[in-house]
């Protein structure tokens, strides 16, 4: 499933650029409603417990900075982790990209031995590293069944669907399908949905927690992400709501934990401001309802066995930009999926990654290299509410707008003649210089102008001006320019 | 090159704007944040959150403590429950009912029957409702307040801090935390917000205060 840039996940295989995807979501009607409805709810429950906080901003401001200091010695903290996780008896491996990632966990689970049937399967938590790794799929290929246990996961996983939401991946999905969708394909991974099952959602959840709880009672392993880890103490924690972290946290035998580089926190303390920003930010709770802690192992308590992933696969690029290094404060909290106007119509397929909406904007392109993801920096309207809703201060559009100098100097440095955009704006430097050829210029595109409209816009520009056109509808230039009607109607007169 | 040499070199490499003078500690981080939110008295604040999760909350004097817990599970149509090596025994209720240890400790297919767990806590807080334990005595093993479908949770009036910054302090990071909000809530479906996925579907919070 995920395409691999010299083993490297991220993007899904096949997924078309970001404009023609949306032309396509944007058509489905159903799609939008349910949009609207997730993402108004979200945004207006943030709003609510975040207001309930005096001094939200000064959380922002120290979330922000607890980041900086994190990334600008990210290796001295990377080395503390190590130490404090190996003094606890947990087990440390680096991985370099994601197929790197992927052989970890396979030796991992091949290892841990015992009859067959017990090691061909694991648990797994919600995630998005191992989503950005495409782990699943890996697994699979060696033999090894990953069962996803969040409710919405093991949905999009029933329905070999994709995620469309960080927060909820399922959001795309109606109760009716849901419905539809356990009744057919449960009996396929395990226990069946019960008889005349509804769609009633406390139904569905039933139906979940009876198929999923014969796999936490026999899992050997689970494989999970990490939302925090304190350098100074080891200590990893797992933010949830349904319980299945907990499961997955606490009853196999072997934990191994996926965590991105930039997850690490310089200090337990750090989790005070992080454990205010997340839930406030992603649910609109004051607080989730599970939050797991654990430091290496605890006998006779939990996983006999921890290993903790270290994962690159791109990070140390982005790292060396350093304006889109703020990129990597991320939380995971989908904050700006809620606010984003693009995201709201569009859904979070269309930007063809695990990371949707406007930080899927600038940490996709970084990932894996602008190159290779050249649309997804101008699927935005720069407004700016992604920043103002982002806990730790990601500047959005200043990262947005970086990225879109660096497509079109990727594509210059691509090709030996000068592209359209840069033809157009070249001609129009030496219109715009000139206040007769402006005159002129502007009478010209009226007529032509007028002549491309129906109803007054302009769908499709012809030859080179269609790359403008294809994501934008133009209106038509008026009958006569501002300058023309100044001249008539207001010249002379006395303001 | 090892991965390890590898992913630290390229993170070396990335950060060449950093001056090597600077340390960690020379990057401030400024911390004007309230260490508490909670205005008020912290039982009434904690009592009133725990609730707004649609766990029920309820009050008693550590006195009553055995009656109100009997009075609690009976009303829950519960007559054994798994009680964690610590749980003060003053408080279990006398009466024909099964108390379990966990010593030697129970498979997950009996906890998972078993169906109801007594436990303490470490800590509660107030601002966001929050009941925290870290399997001190009385707590058990996480998975025994995981299985079970209800969960008792006894919190003393004096073991309510007012926020996060405050409970982070007290508690000890080596320990296995489990932060608990309510019951197991999902929202994944239309976002219509279920109770009781994986984790124990009823919660009660008993709160003790003492008669001075």
């Amino acid at each position: 499933m995920s395409g691999t840039m010299d083993g490297r996940g991220v993007v899904f295989l096949g997924s078309p650029a970001f404009p023609d995807a949306a032309r396509t979501a944007l058509a489905d009607t159903r799609l939008r409603t349910n949009l609207r409805r997730a993402t108004t709810t979200i945004r207006d429950k943030r709003l609510q417990v975040t207001g309930e906080l005096d001094d939200w901003e000064d959380l922002r401001a120290a979330g922000e900075a607890v980041k900086r200091r994190t990334l600008r010695h990210l290796d001295v903290h990377l080395l503390r982790l190590e130490e404090s996780v190996t003094r606890a008896g947990g087990v440390v491996h680096w991985a370099a990209d994601a197929a790197e990632a992927n052989r970890i966990v396979t030796e991992l689970v091949r290892a841990t031995g015992g009859r067959d049937d017990e090691t061909r399967e694991v648990v797994k938590i919600k995630s998005m590293a191992t989503q950005e790794i495409g782990l699943n799929e890996a697994l699979a290929e060696a033999g090894i069944a990953a069962y996803e246990t969040d409710l919405a996961e093991l949905i999009v996983q029933l329905a070999d669907d994709r995620p469309s939401h960080i927060l909820v991946p399922a959001i795309h999905l109606g109760r009716a399908e849901i419905r539809d969708l356990f009744a057919t394909e449960m009996a396929r991974w395990g226990r069946p949905a019960p008889e005349g099952l509804t769609d009633d959602p406390a139904a569905l959840a039933e139906a979940a927690r009876l198929h999923l709880r014969e796999k936490f009672l026999r899992a050997k392993v689970a494989v999970s992400g990490a939302n925090f880890a304190c350098a100074d103490t080891g200590t990893v924690a797992v933010v949830e709501s349904e319980g299945n972290g907990r499961m997955c946290l606490t009853l196999p035998e072997t934990l191994i934990t996926v965590m991105g580089i930039e997850k690490v926190l310089p200090s337990w303390r750090d989790l005070e401001v992080f454990l205010q920003l997340l839930p406030r930010s992603s649910t609109g709770e004051r607080m989730n309802p599970y939050t797991s802690m654990w430091t290496g192992v605890t006998p006779g308590d939990g996983p006999r066995a921890f290993h903790l992933v270290l994962l690159d696969n791109g990070r140390s690029d982005t790292l060396a930009d350093t304006v889109g290094r703020q990129a990597l404060n991320c939380i995971r909290c989908s904050a700006c999926l809620n606010v984003c106007p693009v995201y709201e119509r569009t859904g979070g397929h269309a930007y063809g990654s695990v990371y949707p909406g406007p930080i899927g904007a600038v940490l996709t392109p970084q990932l894996v290299g602008v190159e290779h993801a050249a649309s997804l920096p101008f699927a935005s309207t720069l407004c700016g509410a992604c920043y103002d809703a982002c806990p730790v201060k990601i500047n959005i559009p200043e990262v947005l707008t970086h990225l879109r100098a660096e497509v079109v100097e990727a594509k210059r440095a691509g090709r030996r003649l000068p592209s359209p955009e840069a033809l157009a704006m070249k001609a129009a430097t030496a219109v715009l210089v000139s206040p007769a050829r402006l005159g002129y210029a502007q009478r010209a595109a009226a007529l032509g102008g007028r002549a491309l409209a129906r109803r007054g816009r302009i769908g499709r520009l012809p030859g080179p001006f269609r790359g403008w056109s294809d994501s934008r509808d133009t209106p038509a230039p008026p009958t006569e320019s501002f300058r023309t009607w100044w001249r008539k109607n207001r010249e002379g007169e006395q303001g | 090159m090892s991965s390890r040499e590898n992913v630290l070199g390229r993170i070396r490499a990335a950060l060449t704007d950093v001056p090597t003078t600077e340390s960690p500690q020379d990057v401030p981080v400024p911390r004007d944040y309230r260490r508490s939110h909670a205005e008020g008295d912290l039982v009434d604040l904690f009592a009133e959150r725990v609730a707004d999760y649609r766990a029920t909350v309820v009050r008693a004097d550590v006195t009553q403590a055995a009656e109100v817990i009997g009075r609690t599970i009976a009303g829950r149509g519960l007559t054994r429950a798994v009680v964690p090596d610590g749980f003060p025994p003053q408080w279990l209720p006398a009466g024909d009912r099964t108390w379990l240890r966990d010593d030697p400790p129970l498979g997950v297919a009996r906890l998972d029957a078993v169906g109801a767990v007594l436990t303490t806590a470490a800590l509660g807080i107030a601002v966001t409702g929050t009941i925290v334990l870290d399997a001190g005595p009385g707590q058990g093993r996480r998975a025994l307040t995981l299985l079970p479908d209800y969960h008792l949770c006894v919190v003393r009036a004096e073991q309510i801090v007012g926020d996060v910054p405050e409970a982070l302090a007290r508690l000890d990071p080596a320990r296995p935390l489990t932060f608990v909000s309510g019951p197991s809530a999902t929202s994944d479906i239309e976002l219509d917000r279920v109770e009781g996925v994986h984790g124990p579907r009823t919660l009660d919070v008993l709160i003790l205060t003492e008669t001075s």
